[in-house]
């Protein structure tokens, strides 16, 4: 195959919802601006837990547009993904009736699945605990769906009527990155023109918070919930949880070319590969994390220099910040010190599998609007961490090369590579 | 493009623990399924399960390890192990980021989440262990066999419920194309606790009879709903060229693979089962009368076994064999797809298609091997997997 034919994938539509913003406009409004979206947990009672903040969505399905069955049968999970799927659709102007159902493709990142509703029915049927031999005929009919997400997909795939291939990618908090890369090798392999890809999480519920706290992983800085999430900050004790989704219409470039479709951009490099190292802790030397970049960068064909901006993966944890810091060195060499680094995690939290898929957007968006969200809550640096960070306020800044990182448990890391429409068109 | 192929098999089966055991059951049809030990099942509707006898994860694993894991891991790790040691691969002596790890699971380890859960809502938050961070998750398989044997390349986690064996495969082969020297693939699930016995309840398909060789009969007369088992199957995958080079046995080559989803419900469409098989043929460069054994899904429910029939006939003008040894196992969701394939490896190698046991009064219009293995050279053979909801998927293995 010579390099003239070679299949590529553009990003054609987005739909997002996050803490603090329904929505693509109102999710690069808070992001732009350094807002944080970060609260006292309002779900449960947190009174007992280490942790008690987190970013929650101010969501409402009816508003919305979902059905009553719909709201019914669907995790919170699946509802921001649905949601997200109506504005990615809209957003790309493409007309699913237009479309051969067989060509188009689902892919949707999610570490939790549905654990919401599993804990939630999980309460009922086991009357709060009581019970080990929990009661079946308290089981709603929709339980297996939480059981197994790839329900997630399923929906999404209705949604859209796609017939295409669908998977649920579940690799902890690199699904959203995993999510669409998976659908881009679909696409560049020829299964697919079209994939509807993203991801979505909805975890602050009890077991997960508990379970976070048990590792000391979430943030116990409740005094102050807006500030509580500060990426490379000297002062960081702990990621904030987050929840909601991003959705994108991902298209072979041609067919979007064709249709005279709005590019955000290319998606023009991804690697992903484990640290076999722990499965929560982090070697400090970022060797695995800096393999993925310099992996998706050959893949993209850029050069260190050429990356304008890094989308961090910036938990806020004190072994991530610095694990990370050291994987763009090794990556990136002196570039490192001279490209924006920033993590929008200080903002709107850290959904778990969703949160890959937010990034990517919050990427593009930064390649069409020449401008760098921030690092909110950064005011004092970690001396360990001593790249650009862009504290506080968002940064003009000329970006035509956005690279997006994660790493999770299982000791997944994984790098994606966005490029913008001027190079989309070479 | 470069092939894969596949050099060692890990299993651990409610037929069998470890390939032997399980290839010799499930020659002669022994069946796997019965009333449900690891919990007292007796107050609810359905009791019979296929459990993994016999299985102490103390015999094969380190100890630390036990209290971070759930038995869905332990039996994926377990079969990791004995896939890699049934390849003749020893990992350390291999290339770090020249080895994945790409699993598939459809419940994570949902026992384990039912005690975290228990200690919760019963006792209170810190109870709760440090492990449930990533004991209980879809990804923790994949996890712990890349630390177990060192292999930081190219990993992924895929959730179709029971398709996900051969996506997880599929995505592997993916990998080995881009040059990737070895995956360790498959899938594994167990959720044989009472939460995810209740979860697995709703779905209203699981049979509620008590005879354990009149419980799951695909394609049967009798057909009244599925029996849930628990079980891992592993594969080692390698390139064409380098597993020739390095000696390794070959049992066959992941050939073809097609993946669809079926339409929107009350679309009225067709459902995709028969484009899966069309393009997993397309991909092989082979025409339906090169395949000589399918591995159905068998779902053990009336409409989708004549779906399943029907699209199996629509592709297949001339009749093949057609089994389903999965009837003694139950369905082991993820893990039941791969091990499917699993067992069409064994049966290109053997020269053995293994019966679809207790299944008597075969109504689908397929040429359907029951009663006794049949004995026959088989070149290829066919692989198919539905998942809830609508995932269709067809593998294509073909005989070395």
């Amino acid at each position: 195959m010579t390099l003239g034919q070679e299949r590529r994938v553009v990003i054609t539509g987005m739909g997002v919802t996050v803490p603090g913003g329904i929505g693509k406009k109102a999710f690069w409004e808070l992001i732009s601006s350094g807002r944080t979206a970060t609260r006292a947990i309002t779900f449960f009672d947190a009174a007992p837990y280490r942790s008690r903040v987190a970013a929650e969505c101010d969501f409402d399905p009816v508003a919305a547009g979902l059905s009553k069955q719909e709201i019914r049968r669907m995790d919170r999970a699946a509802q921001f993904a649905v949601v997200c799927v109506d504005e990615c659709l809209e957003d790309s102007g493409l007309e699913p009736d237009g479309l051969d159902p067989a060509r188009v493709g689902t892919s949707v990142g999610t570490a939790v699945g549905c654990t919401m509703s599993l804990e939630e029915e999980y309460s009922v049927v086991s009357d709060a605990g009581r019970r080990w031999l929990v009661d079946h005929t308290y089981g709603v009919p929709h339980l297996f769906d939480y059981l197994v997400p790839s329900s997630i997909a399923a929906e999404v795939a209705w949604r859209v009527g796609a017939e295409g291939p669908a998977a649920v990618i579940s690799t902890g908090c690199t699904s959203g990155l995993d999510a669409v890369g998976h659908a881009c090798a679909l696409i560049r392999e020829g299964s697919a023109d079209v994939m509807i890809a993203g991801a979505a999480d909805a975890p602050i519920s009890p077991i997960t918070v508990a379970c976070f706290d048990a590792i000391k992983a979430t943030t116990p800085g409740n005094h102050a919930p807006e500030r509580a999430s500060r990426p490379f900050d000297r002062g960081r004790d702990g990621f904030v949880l987050g929840e909601g989704a991003a959705m994108f219409i991902l298209e072979e470039r041609e067919h979007a070319l064709r249709r005279g479709a709005h590019v955000y951009a290319e998606i023009a490099g991804f690697a992903t590969r484990c640290n076999a190292y722990h499965m929560t802790g982090l070697r400090p030397d970022g060797r695995e994390m800096a393999e993925a970049i310099k992996l998706a960068l050959a893949e993209a064909r850029v050069d260190p220099a050429d990356v304008d901006y890094i989308n961090a993966h910036g938990s806020g944890t004190k072994q991530n910040d610095r694990h990370e810091t050291a994987a763009y060195k090794r990556s990136l060499g002196h570039h490192a010190y001279t490209t924006p680094v920033s993590s929008i995690k200080s903002m709107v939290g850290h959904s778990l599998g969703a949160i890959g898929s937010i990034e990517i957007a919050a990427s593009a968006l930064a390649i069409q609007h020449d401008t760098v969200p921030p690092t909110a809550n950064l005011h004092e640096p970690d001396p360990e961490c001593d790249l650009d960070y862009v504290p506080l306020h968002a940064r003009e800044w000329r970006t035509d090369v956005a690279l997006s990182v994660g790493s999770g448990f299982g000791g997944f890391q994984s790098a994606m590579v966005l490029s913008g429409p001027e190079r989309v068109n070479q | 493009m470069s092939r894969a192929v596949v050099t060692g098999v890990g299993i651990a089966a409610p037929t069998g623990l470890g390939t032997a055991a399980y290839w010799a059951a499930t020659v002669k049809g022994e069946n796997g399924i019965g009333p449900i030990t690891r919990f007292d099942a007796s107050g609810y509707p359905a009791r019979l399960a296929g459990e993994v006898p016999g299985f102490d994860p103390l015999d094969h694993l380190p100890s630390r390890l036990i209290p971070q894991t759930d038995r869905l891991t332990q039996l994926a790790l377990v079969a990791a192990d004995w896939s890699l040691a049934d390849a003749g691969v020893q990992p350390k002596t291999l290339p770090e980021f020249g080895m994945g790890v790409i699993t598939a699971s459809s419940s994570g380890g949902f026992e384990f989440g039912q005690r975290e859960l228990e200690k919760l809502w019963g006792k209170g938050p810190e109870h709760v262990s440090a492990y449930q961070s990533f004991a209980w998750f879809y990804a923790v398989n994949t996890g712990q066999i890349s630390i177990r044997h060192g292999m930081r390349g190219p990993s992924g986690v895929l959730v179709t419920e029971q398709a996900g064996g051969l996506d997880a495969v599929a995505q592997a082969r993916r990998q080995i194309r881009r040059g990737v020297g070895l995956l360790v693939t498959g899938g594994a699930d167990a959720s044989l606790c009472p939460w995810g016995w209740v979860a697995q309840l709703a779905r209203g398909q699981v049979s509620t009879r008590t005879d354990p060789d009149r419980s799951y009969l695909p394609f049967d007369a009798e057909a009244s709903g599925y029996v849930p088992g628990e079980g891992a199957a592993l594969l080692v995958l390698e390139e064409a060229e380098s597993a020739r080079r390095n000696g390794r046995r070959v049992y066959g080559e992941i050939a073809g693979y097609g993946a669809t989803f079926d339409p929107r419900p009350g679309s009225g469409r067709p459902p995709g089962l028969r484009r899966a098989m069309e393009i997993a043929l397309a991909d092989a460069e082979m025409a339906p009368a090169d395949i000589d054994v399918i591995f159905a899904d068998g779902a053990g429910l009336p409409e989708p076994d004549r779906q399943e029939a029907e699209a199996i006939q629509a592709v297949f003008t001339a009749p093949v064999p057609v089994t389903v040894p999965k009837a003694a196992t139950g369905r082991l969701y993820s893990g039941g797809s791969a091990l499917d394939l699993a067992t069409a490896l064994l049966s290109l190698a053997e020269g053995v298609i293994p019966p679809t046991p207790n299944v008597t009064d075969p109504v689908c219009d397929l040429e359907l091997v029951t009663g006794r293995a049949r004995t026959a050279p088989l070149r290829a053979a066919l692989v198919l997997a539905r998942g809830h909801g609508g995932f269709n998927s067809a593998m294509v293995v073909r005989a070395p």
